[in-house]
């Protein structure tokens, strides 16, 4: 019983961890990221566009990651360099993301938006798991414990210090858009590669944004912000396993109010009901 | 002048970058060009059509312009006009022996109400809470999109359509379409989102309130001195954003579908930030940057029929690059800024 629960959540809350690290680091560097949604389109098609090509899901999840990391820098060039409005910009970036999938796929496969099936070769039955895990142990310890999570911090928090300090705050954002961007494709390649068997058209399906809900959910902090994954990924499992389930009276619950709950446990954490979550200092803000 | 100039390039780096997209598929640029101004302005039909578009992104449009005067960011556009959709619909569906007098004016009023509280939501909860208005807005969003769904299908469904759509609204409160568009859905609905553009633009310009938006959004610290209250302007002007958004059904619910289909919208409220940010913010010049993309939207279905390789998704990338170009500001700058430095060193050269 217990077993037949964790899976589903464990499976469920993969992609969100990997895109919340992403989003975690980029926003403690002070960068807003609101394009988690569109990095994840990215490494989802080009995660199953490279292990269709080579038969092989390695090369998918690395080939994904690497597109997505590609497709960050455009984000990091508007909003570091041209100082473009980053939630502006953010959202041009999921523009962009739900155009790009559906024209290539039309000129690749000839198909509206989706990729031909994977072959069972080509896909993961638990890499991508572990490794979202990996993802969450590893930004902890660099998080707490390191000068690299200590100086992304001073990047958000107060860049001026760390400029100070002689080290580039440019260099930190950059890093923090890169992580975001890769993380997040690693996370979309976990959809395409692993929760699925192809890539279908906008398969994100909003993970990106729950991802940032949980970053802040879990107050820009990893281990927290993991845990939220793992209550969102309760939401969507439960959310498939209530279906039709009565739990009072003679009506079976509303599938939509399961589907509301995790962002109405955000807004509640937002509004300050259940401790305040505080941004970084200078997130946003590219002087 | 400058200003102007630059917001021209970046739409033409925009739309250059998606045909060249275009051309790389292999389909010839010039023809996917003709293909879209002539699904747009082709005849009276297509006119009306696009239009049918640009009153929708006019709202949304302006739904995100107001906030941003006041520095906030309306992202939530989306789950504004949903509410205010459903909104409009549920009461036509459920007051349907209105008399035709009242009957649209008290589904206007239902819309925008729905979307003015839905966006004032936000506003009170940055004004009271302090939860940033971006994040909320995406929530809110969300939250809209499962509400729509459950009214519309536990309540006001249609028991003989299979899709998610709800069951067609008394006659009374139907808006009829003009002859002069030749068959589209496009009537009423016009002037008075132009007559709303209107006043909006004189609110905005001239206005006690348009004063306090700018003061609010240009320096609050000044504005609190002053004794204009940012909590007060950031619930107003959100408000006034929801109500706006809200108002998107007329032209779609009571003016076109005559009922609340599930996802209907095809993005109005996002594509409304686009909208908003070429225009600047001004409501002159949201009037034609919501044609600009309304043109694009309704030459997406025409490319997915007259070109052999490219689909309707290529608009995406062209709306992105739209909005990337626009929102470089730097980069325009320091291209003018270092040919002025260049022409300023030449005049200086000879001394």
């Amino acid at each position: 019983m217990i077993e037949a629960f964790l899976f589903p959540v464990f499976r469920s809350a993969t992609p969100l961890m990997l895109a919340a690290m992403g989003g975690l680091w980029c926003e403690r560097s002070g960068v807003t990221q609101i394009a988690l949604e569109g990095f994840m389109l990215i490494g989802a098609f080009f995660g199953a566009v490279v292990a269709l090509g080579t038969g092989s899901a390695w090369l998918g999840f690395a080939g994904g990651i690497a597109a997505g990391m590609l497709f960050s820098m455009i984000y990091g060039v508007m909003v570091l360099h041209a100082r473009a409005n980053q939630i502006v910009a953010g959202m041009a970036m999921n523009f962009l993301a739900m155009g790009i999938p559906p024209v290539l796929s039309a000129f690749w496969y000839g198909s509206g938006g989706s990729t031909p099936m994977l072959p069972e070769s080509a896909r993961f039955e638990w890499f991508p798991i572990y490794f979202a895990l990996a993802v969450v142990v590893v930004s902890a310890l660099l998080y707490s414990k390191s000068r690299f999570g200590l100086r992304m911090r001073f990047a958000g928090e107060h860049p001026k210090a760390l400029a100070t300090s002689g080290v580039s705050v440019l260099l930190k954002r950059w890093q923090g858009v890169l992580i975001s961007g890769a993380c997040a494709a690693a996370a979309g390649a976990a959809l395409s590669l692993c929760l699925a068997s192809s890539y279908s058209r906008g398969m994100s399906a909003g993970r990106g944004y729950i991802a940032l809900a949980a970053v802040i959910l879990g107050k820009w902090r990893p281990v927290p912000t993991a845990l939220a994954c793992l209550l969102f990924g309760v939401a969507e499992a439960a959310q498939i396993r209530l279906q039709g389930v009565i739990l009072w009276g003679s009506e079976a619950v509303p599938v939509q109010f399961i589907q509301m709950l995790p962002y109405i446990v955000t807004l509640v954490v937002l509004a300050g009901f259940v401790g305040r979550a505080r941004a970084p200092e200078f997130l946003g803000q590219v002087e | 002048m400058i200003l102007f100039l630059r917001t021209l390039l970046g739409v033409g780096a925009g739309l250059g970058a998606g045909l060249g997209v275009a051309a790389y598929v292999g389909e010839s640029p010039w023809k996917v060009f003709k293909i879209l101004m002539g699904s747009s302005f082709g005849d009276a039909y297509s006119l009306g059509t696009t239009l049918l578009y640009a009153v929708p992104l006019l709202l949304t449009g302006m739904s995100v312009a107001i906030p941003f005067r006041a520095g906030l960011f309306n992202i939530g556009a989306e789950g504004q006009l949903t509410i205010g959709a459903i909104s409009a619909a549920s009461v036509a569906i459920l007051l349907p022996d209105l008399s035709p007098f009242f009957a649209v004016t008290v589904a206007i009023f239902a819309g925008a109400l729905g979307g003015g509280l839905w966006g004032g939501f936000v506003g009170w909860l940055k004004a009271t809470r302090g939860s940033h208005e971006v994040i909320t807005s995406i929530m809110m969003n969300f939250i809209a999109a499962a509400l729509a769904s459950y009214v519309v299908l536990y309540w006001i469904k249609d028991p003989t359509s299979a899709a998610a759509e709800s069951l067609t609204i008394a006659s009374a409160y139907q808006v009829a379409p003009w002859s002069i568009f030749e068959g589209a859905s496009m009537g009423l609905a016009l002037p008075i989102c132009l007559a709303v553009a209107f006043v909006l633009h004189f609110a905005l310009e001239r206005s006690v309130f348009g004063f306090r938006l700018k003061a609010v959004g240009e320096n609050e610290n000044a504005a609190q001195y002053h004794g204009i209250s940012r909590e007060r302007v950031w619930i107003e002007s959100m408000a006034l954003a929801g109500a706006l958004a809200g108002l998107v059904a007329l032209p779609e619910v009571l003016g076109n579908a005559y009922k609340f289909k599930l996802g209907f919208s095809p993005g109005y409220g996002f594509v409304g930030i686009a909208v908003a940010l070429v225009a600047r913010g001004k409501i002159v010049h949201i009037l034609w940057s919501a044609l600009l993309f309304a043109v694009l939207q309704k030459g997406a279905a025409s490319l997915d029929l007259e070109t052999e390789k490219l689909n309707r998704d290529i608009v995406y990338w062209i709306q992105a690059l739209i909005i990337l170009g626009v929102s470089a500001e730097v980069l325009w700058s320091r291209i003018f800024e270092w040919r002025r430095a260049r022409s300023r060193r030449k005049a200086q050269a000879p001394t």
